[in-house]
């Protein structure tokens, strides 16, 4: 582990007992964020992507247990961090949250510029007018007229109480912007203003940024390096440019192969079939192995441990060694679909 | 002929102010002009997408082509034959003929009715067959879209996946045999991995019972992929129609240009360029006459709050755009 | 269609059945409930084969003297009147007139306020207009001017207590019910019914009415127990029929009597049998609270 890393997060697993058993949302997941670099994690819903980040700062619902090995954050370890301690030295501060649904954690009782301050002062004794020029530099940044401090939320499109919650996120300087699901649910247009927006932010403001969509478009486009998460774990990892020309996993080849292009149209789609895991109990061997059109005898019944393939590429397979053959077959419908 | 034609067809709904802003504001009535004007053509066969973002009137025009909601002005013409006008027997056999898929698998089935009665309760409805017919029918139309009536027939939605119970939405609308279906949105609630076997399963459906389809996303991804021709539509307005390829690869409209150059590629390689639109779409309420787009065109002059231009129904292969300004825009570029 | 899968009426009433039973059963409280309900509802059914006594003759005892004021004893487990009449044949065949009574008015008063809930709430508009006006008119009739006025204009029959109690109960469930029609009509599986072709009345009564159930069936329940009370306010304050027995005309006639203060097990028994039942029923709508709203249901 070196310098470079922002965040390292080792075996974290996270917990849910529930009248049916114990669901384990997340798997032994470890993964780094560097300085200055848009890590995304990618992967449809009950994946775990979300219950990693509330786990990750300590918003885990009652019913919800989490436990790692370790996690640092630019060095110290935040995991031994007494609750307290961590919501007044990390969240906000150092590690900011844009979360999924921003557009209704706003309350709608109060003025949209009022909530930031707030949220500023509640972390930092500054003076009331000190934290107003700072909303307004802050709302400047992610593109809204100051004079729309004074509006109530109901009066925001979608699209604005999103850059709202950015700004929110951006108030306290933090190192690490966690942004959960940023775009879903806004039209085209709007996507791409937030989303240049956001980079042009990052090129302003050297925060790093953990990317967490289900949009493989989005997040090929926007990150650096991009983890797949599968059934609470973490399936393949690479930079976003190996990922998509030396995809790996059978899972990143059926999403691959799932995703329709607005640049290659026509091209056939292929669905994976089956249905995501249930995650109750105790797992046995790989979690895709039923959907998985290339597994074998040791895929049931063996965890796959995470092999290194290349520069900062890791995947979590037993065939990896097999993978020219793999992503031959993946292509065609038939292996999919018999 | 067309198999459906719209015809200048518009859709107004009223806000009328209450009690207390009448007295204080003199509030008077405002109208949501969802829909204005808008020509269009379905030929048998084709499958029509129509694309836009929210507000657009994509969902309006729906709900008009399904006979769920009058037109306020225009004519919405099946066959020829004016929708509005048809008498009540005529238009049980126009439900039978225009079925709809819907967008909320989690919605748009009864959670107290098991799958058959789901699938069958059109034809009960419509009285189409008798009791021992429509058991067949359904049982095999169940087949059809990939759920085996053994395993499925008396199941309840809440028992069902997200993409088991879309197949139910469609089985039930494809059961009568229609010769248009009207797709709203069927896939974005549908996690990524199995909306391609859905759409699948409708180009084949399409192809195999000979149905004509209007699929309405705003997800141009998808509408690349399974649409043979495209209709953008921008609050109300249809700006521009053609063939998915001429569409897409050769916008014509500003707001086509900007629409599809602002889609993400699900490859990271790939770099986009799209022009900077400002500002964000309003809601049609008491719209300015002229392009609604005027107002965050880069291209607009004065005279594009004054002119409309509607797309012309009569070529209903050409690829045209609603933009009068088309040729001083091109050599603007060059 | 999958083998052995019967579609005939008694299978499907069978099923139905099937599955309210273990609604009722999922929950402790109306576990309790339904077992207390069925007791007297079956005391009900045999109460003529149940009762040792005719309810208004006179009871002698061993020695030959009129059994007047006993307390509970072997004999009369629930003690006699102050005219010897034994209290616990009076108490089974009450319970038969309570409980028809109770069910009577509850059923018709869940019909008329269910309906009228579910036409007002689809067909909004004028139609609901007319129809709320007219449940707020019921809303602000006192109950008791009002059946004395028609037990003083008719007579103190049966048919005019039910009735009395079915007009004054069945608002409260219209407007329950015709509020979560209009919830669910704007669901997207009414458009869906819409698109398949189904008339207005088949939604309503197909489509509609199995999703307002189980608030149905919790009213249902409330509108028994209501009528129960109400009944017995009737009777006990003179109003009831007279020539049935009822809990609360054993009240009344305790009342009358002017031994209230001597004879404990005169008040108790038919109080008893009131406060049990009443809450049973309203145990036993709990597990139907749970269905109606699955919010409520535990993790």
């Amino acid at each position: 582990m070196t310098d470079t890393n922002l965040l390292s997060v080792a075996n974290l697993s996270v917990g849910y007992s529930t009248s049916q058993g114990v669901v384990n949302a997340v798997s032994d997941v470890s993964f780094d964020v560097r300085r200055n670099e848009v890590f995304g994690i990618a992967g449809e819903s009950g994946c775990g992507k979300s219950t990693l980040i509330r786990a990750l700062l300590r918003l885990l619902s009652n019913n919800g247990v989490s436990t790692a090995t370790s996690i640092t954050y630019e060095g110290e370890d935040i995991n031994s961090f007494s609750d307290d301690k961590f919501r007044d030295a990390i969240l906000w501060k150092r590690i900011s949250l844009v979360p999924q649904s921003a557009m209704n954690s706003l309350n709608p009782v109060y003025r949209v510029g009022d909530q930031v301050i707030e949220a500023i002062r509640a972390h930092r004794s500054v003076s009331r007018s000190e934290a107003r020029e700072r909303v307004e530099f802050l709302f400047d940044v992610v593109g809204l007229q100051p004079e729309l401090m004074r509006s109530y939320p109901h009066e925001f499109s979608g699209g604005m109480r999103q850059r709202a919650m950015i700004a929110m996120s951006l108030a306290l300087d933090p190192g690490l912007i966690i942004m959960d699901e940023p775009t879903t649910g806004l039209d085209v247009l709007v996507q791409e203003q937030i989303l240049r927006r956001v980079r042009e932010i990052r090129a302003e403001v050297s925060s790093s940024i953990i990317l967490i969509t289900h949009d493989i478009a989005v997040i090929a486009e926007m990150s650096d390096r991009i983890s797949i998460m599968y059934g609470g774990k973490i399936v393949e990892s690479a930079t976003a440019i190996d990922l998509f020309e030396s995809p790996f996993h059978p899972y990143t080849l059926g999403l691959k192969n799932a995703f329709p292009s607005i640049s290659v149209m026509d091209n056939e789609l292929i669905s994976i079939p089956g249905t995501p895991p249930a995650l109750i109990g105790e797992e046995s061997g790989c979690l895709f192995e039923p959907r998985c059109p290339f597994s074998d005898a040791t895929c049931a019944q063996i965890l796959p441990q995470s092999h290194s393939v290349g520069e900062m590429h890791q995947v979590s397979c037993h065939r990896h060694t097999d993978v020219t053959e793999l992503r031959e077959k993946a292509s065609k419908k038939s292996t999919w679909h018999c | 002929m067309a198999l459906l034609e719209l015809n200048n067809v518009s859709r107004h709904f009223e806000l009328r102010p209450g009690v207390v802003e009448r007295v204080l504001r003199g509030g008077k009535t405002r109208v949501i002009k969802a829909v204005e004007a808008i020509n269009l053509s379905v030929a048998k066969d084709e499958i029509l997408g129509i694309a836009g973002e929210s507000g657009c009137g994509k969902s309006t025009t729906c709900s008009m082509v399904a006979g769920l909601l009058p037109p306020s002005s225009g004519e919405v013409l099946y066959r020829d034959r004016n929708v509005g006008e048809m008498t009540s027997s005529e238009l049980n056999d126009h439900r039978r003929r225009v079925q709809m898929i819907f967008q909320d698998p989690y919605e748009s089935l009864n959670p107290r009715f098991r799958v058959s009665d789901i699938v069958s309760e059109g034809p009960r409805a419509l009285r189409l067959w008798g009791e021992r017919e429509i058991e067949e029918q359904v049982a095999a139309m169940l087949a059809g879209v990939g759920l085996p009536a053994g395993k499925y027939w008396d199941r309840y939605p809440h028992e069902l996946s997200g993409g088991e119970r879309q197949r139910v939405g469609i089985a039930s609308a494809l059961v009568m045999k229609p010769e248009l279906v009207v797709a709203d949105e069927p896939l974005s609630m549908l996690d990524v991995s199995i909306r391609a076997g859905i759409l699948d399963l409708l180009k084949e459906l399409s192809r195999q019972r000979n149905f004509a389809c209007i699929y309405v996303s705003h997800d141009l991804s998808i509408l690349a992929n399974i649409a043979d021709r495209l209709l953008i539509m921008y609050l109300g307005q249809a700006v521009e129609v053609g063939s998915v390829h001429d569409v897409i690869k050769n916008p014509k409209h500003p707001y086509t240009r900007a629409l599809i150059s602002a889609v993400p590629v699900p490859d990271p390689r790939v770099k986009r360029s799209p022009p900077k639109i400002v500002g964000e779409i309003s809601r049609p309420v008491d719209p300015p006459p002229g392009c609604r787009f005027a107002s965050r065109c880069p291209h607009a002059d004065q005279s594009c709050s004054e002119v409309f231009i509607k797309l012309d129904t009569n070529s209903p292969l050409a690829h045209q755009a609603a933009c009068h300004r088309l040729e001083q825009i091109n050599s603007e570029a060059t | 269609m999958p083998e052995g899968f019967e579609r005939g009426l008694l299978a499907r009433i069978t099923r139905t059945v099937g599955e309210h039973y273990r609604i009722i059963h999922a929950n402790p409280l109306s576990r309790i409930g339904f077992w207390v309900v069925s007791v007297f509802t079956i005391v009900a059914i045999f109460a003529p084969w149940l009762a040792p006594h005719e309810p208004w003759a006179m009871q002698y005892d061993s020695e030959g003297s009129i059994a007047s004021l006993r307390p509970p004893s072997l004999e009369f487990p629930v003690g006699t009147t102050h005219l010897g009449y034994d209290l616990f044949s009076q108490l089974i065949l009450a319970t038969r007139t309570t409980l028809i009574i109770g069910a009577v008015s509850g059923f018709i008063s869940i019909v008329i306020g269910a309906n009228i809930g579910l036409v007002a709430g689809y067909y909004g508009g004028k139609i609901d207009e007319i129809l709320m006006r007219l449940t707020d008119v019921l809303y602000g009739m006192p109950f008791l001017p009002f059946i004395i006025i028609l037990i003083a204009l008719f007579g103190r029959k049966l048919e005019f207590v039910i009735l009395a109690i079915v007009l004054i109960i069945w608002r409260t469930s219209a407007r329950v019910i015709r509020a979560q029609t209009i919830a669910i009509k704007q669901r997207q599986f009414i458009t869906a019914a819409k698109a398949r072709g189904c008339s207005n009345l088949r939604i309503i009564y197909r489509h509609i009415l199995p999703n307002v159930l189980p608030l149905l069936l919790l009213y249902a329940a409330f509108n028994i127990a209501w009528s129960i009370i109400t009944e017995a306010s009737a009777s006990f304050l003179g109003f009831g029929d007279g020539t049935t027995i009822s809990w609360g005309g054993m009240l009344y006639e305790l009342w009358l009597s002017g031994k209230t203060r001597v004879a404990w097990w005169w008040f108790a028994a038919p109080s008893l049998c009131i406060i049990t039942l009443v809450t049973s029923l309203v145990f036993v709508s709990r597990a139907y609270e749970e269905v109606a709203n699955p919010r409520l249901r535990k993790r």
